[in-house]
């Protein structure tokens, strides 16, 4: 892999840590209400996937989609906007954490009911074949999403008619709280898929390399008009399932299991729901982001002083966007009823 | 121009139109392809415009209707046909929170081109599973029209307005409706989508009714007059919006309303229109409004209980009889 996309991946993953955390701080300080679902831990599946797709393709995404916007190239400070309830927020503040909407990046929606990415994937898909175009549909959901009926619908008609879809799984164990054994009586969620006969494999969802190298393969399949891939990407979210969810249903050994060699271990286990902070992580020396940024320092591609700059200049975009986010305005009620009328026509209604 | 058709056949009529002209437009649901619909709708169209266009789809409502939504979201203009309202309740997540949703919490970013067609009533002893009406479950979303025509010719029009239109909007049919008759003149000007139409002129109460219960209420009015009772009918045409502005003008003509509706009285349609008309015409009103509905019970498979758990013409002027008998208030 070439060295600029290399260090775009890790600029990426940082930005993502880092605005995770901000957000995080924000939604203590009160800037930031209702459900906030964060991403750390997760980077390497977001940013794999994300370099692996086309400016054409289309995102559609779940309740924890901050990262795929970030890296799909939403403006942070628009995200961070659309956090904070207001106008400038890139859904004008009417979506929130959850419902992050960028037409022009064609990113196109979070969505909140569990299960909901498919059919929406699903009929993008169809206008795309139906146009003949070479663009996919990329569609994020968690192992917790599996058990819906929209699943098996979803992925029996994309098969069967053949639709450039890559469903991406992010496996990361839990549906909210419950444990995937606990939750599915086949855990390989990638087997499922082959029940549809869609091309379905297991990745190292913490190591972006494999990512990518999973994602662009699947996606030159699906260009080459072969229909629907699968990907189930195994990964490890370090916090609880959102802002409101300590996380302390995880058993410890499970924990050391994804968190091995991480001094953070003993922080985590004694201080939960303690998270550490990025200065901490990054002293710790073992998390998706360090295995990235020592694979690159090994390879040549870049040193500390190069690593510290790049993580400088993250600090100062974050600190933009929340700076912009406090200056926006709040959305009118007004502006409500625009929204919910948008696509009211010229045409006399009564 | 003008002549007798099936209201299936106005319904045919008007996608086969729409399809011809832009090609954005295609159908999808259980059986409308090869088969030709459950009720002949979309007889025909597959032969002409082939299987992406016409598609027929596994029985997987909630997975195809939100198959819609995904492509409206990228300027396509689906149909999706549910066989029956009663198989929308599979759908409703793909309705309630995907089609009314993604327009407003997007800050209006993207269009809903989404026509959703089934039909809904008490037909010939389907029982309880295949005989609801379910309209208030869909009025009470906000972001979602629904049309409501009795006639071939409000088919015709409604259907090709509503495929025309950038929002999302339900077609609800009638099962009993599919086979009756009435005048297509293609040449005359189309109503605005939402308008209600007054069926017949009256002065002595207004009867508001919508679907295949107006056309009851005109025949009990025709009776009616008959008997020296004079109502005005008005078909509401659309259950979203409602035309309040001509229901209001009729009541305060006629001093006296009635509402006829088959779906079940309790939190119905009829109880919306009742609580905003007592609102708007309360010091216009000689008597109390009345509202003649369904029963609130699950429709027995029975013909003659069935029969008897919603409105007929006979009990309409059973109703309309009694309200114009109340002594007048004043």
């Amino acid at each position: 892999m070439d060295r600029s996309r290399l260090l775009a991946m890790l600029h990426d993953m940082l930005l993502a840590r880092k605005f995770e955390e901000r957000a995080a701080e924000e939604y203590t300080k009160g800037n930031i209400a209702g459900f906030l679902h964060l991403y750390p831990g997760e980077e390497a599946v977001a940013a794999g996937v994300m370099h692996a797709s086309e400016p054409g393709d289309y995102i559609v995404s779940t309740y924890r989609e901050h990262v795929h916007a970030l890296i799909r190239g939403i403006e942070p400070k628009r995200i961070m906007a659309e956090l904070f309830g207001r106008k400038d927020g890139c859904s004008g503040g009417m979506g929130g954490s959850m419902h992050l909407f960028d037409r022009a990046r064609r990113f196109m929606g979070g969505y909140a009911i569990v299960g909901e990415t498919y059919p929406v994937s699903l009929g993008i898909a169809y206008a795309i074949a139906m146009r003949e175009l070479p663009e996919a549909v990329i569609c994020f959901f968690g192992d917790g999403a599996v058990n819906q009926g929209t699943f098996h619908e979803s992925l029996n008609m994309a098969a069967l008619w053949r639709l450039p879809i890559l469903f991406v799984c992010e496996n990361n164990h839990y549906q909210i709280g419950t444990e995937i054994h606990r939750h599915s009586a086949v855990a390989e969620v990638y087997k499922r898929a082959c029940g549809y006969r869609i091309p379905s494999r297991r990745v190292d969802g913490m190591d972006v390399l494999a990512v990518h190298q999973a994602a662009t393969a699947a996606l030159e399949q699906i260009r080459a008009g072969t229909g629907p891939q699968f990907l189930e990407m195994e990964t490890y979210r370090f916090r609880g399932h959102s802002m409101a969810d300590p996380g302390n249903y995880r058993p410890s050994v499970e924990v050391k299991a994804h968190q091995q060699d991480d001094p953070l271990l003993v922080a985590i286990e004694e201080t939960l729901p303690y998270y550490p902070s990025s200065e901490e992580i990054q002293a710790a020396g073992h998390d998706v982001i360090k295995q990235l940024s020592d694979h690159m320092n090994n390879e040549g591609h870049l040193d500390q002083a190069g690593f510290d700059s790049v993580a400088k200049q993250i600090d100062d975009i974050i600190e933009d966007a929340v700076q912009f986010a406090l200056n926006s305005p709040d959305p009118t009620m007004q502006d409500a009823w625009d929204a919910l009328y948008c696509n009211r026509g010229e045409e006399v209604l009564i | 121009m003008s002549k007798e058709i099936f209201y299936w056949q106005a319904l045919n009529q008007a996608l086969d139109a729409e399809m011809s002209k832009d090609d954005t437009v295609f159908i999808l649901g259980e059986d409308v392809g090869l088969y030709g619909g459950s009720y002949r709708v979309t007889e025909g169209l597959h032969a002409k415009y082939g299987d992406w266009r016409v598609r027929d789809t596994p029985i997987s409502e909630g997975s195809f209707t939100g198959l819609g939504v995904g492509a409206a979201m990228v300027e396509m203009r689906p149909i999706v046909e549910i066989m029956t309202i009663n198989f929308s309740l599979l759908a409703l997540d793909a309705i309630t929170n995907m089609a009314t949703k993604v327009p407003f919490m997007s800050s209006g970013q993207f269009p809903m081109p989404l026509v959703i067609r089934m039909p809904g009533g008490v037909a010939k002893q389907l029982a309880a599973q295949h005989s609801q009406r379910l309209e208030q479950t869909l009025m009470n979303i906000p972001g979602v029209r629904i049309a409501v025509p009795a006639t071939p010719q409000d088919a015709w029009w409604q259907t090709r307005q509503a495929i025309r239109s950038n929002e999302a909007i339900i077609i609800l049919e009638h099962e009993l409706l599919y086979f009756s008759k009435g005048i297509l003149d293609k040449t005359a000007p189309a109503p605005p989508m939402h308008r209600a139409m007054i069926r017949r002129e009256g002065r002595n109460l207004t009867i508001i009714s919508y679907s295949r219960m107006s056309l009851l209420a005109e025949q009990a009015a025709t009776q009616l007059a008959d008997e020296g009772i004079d109502a005005e009918v008005i078909d509401l045409r659309s259950l979203n919006p409602i035309d309040w502005d001509r229901c209001v003008a009729s009541v305060e003509k006629t001093h006296r309303l009635l509402i006829v509706e088959e779906d079940s009285l309790f939190a119905g349609a009829g109880a919306e229109i009742a609580a905003t008309l007592g609102e708007r015409c309360f010091y216009s009103l000689d008597a109390p409004i009345s509202r003649h509905a369904g029963l609130d019970l699950p429709t027995p498979y029975n013909g003659k209980l069935e029969a008897a758990s919603i409105p007929t013409v006979t009990s309409i002027k059973q109703a309309a009889r009694a309200l114009t008998q109340t002594e007048n208030a004043k």
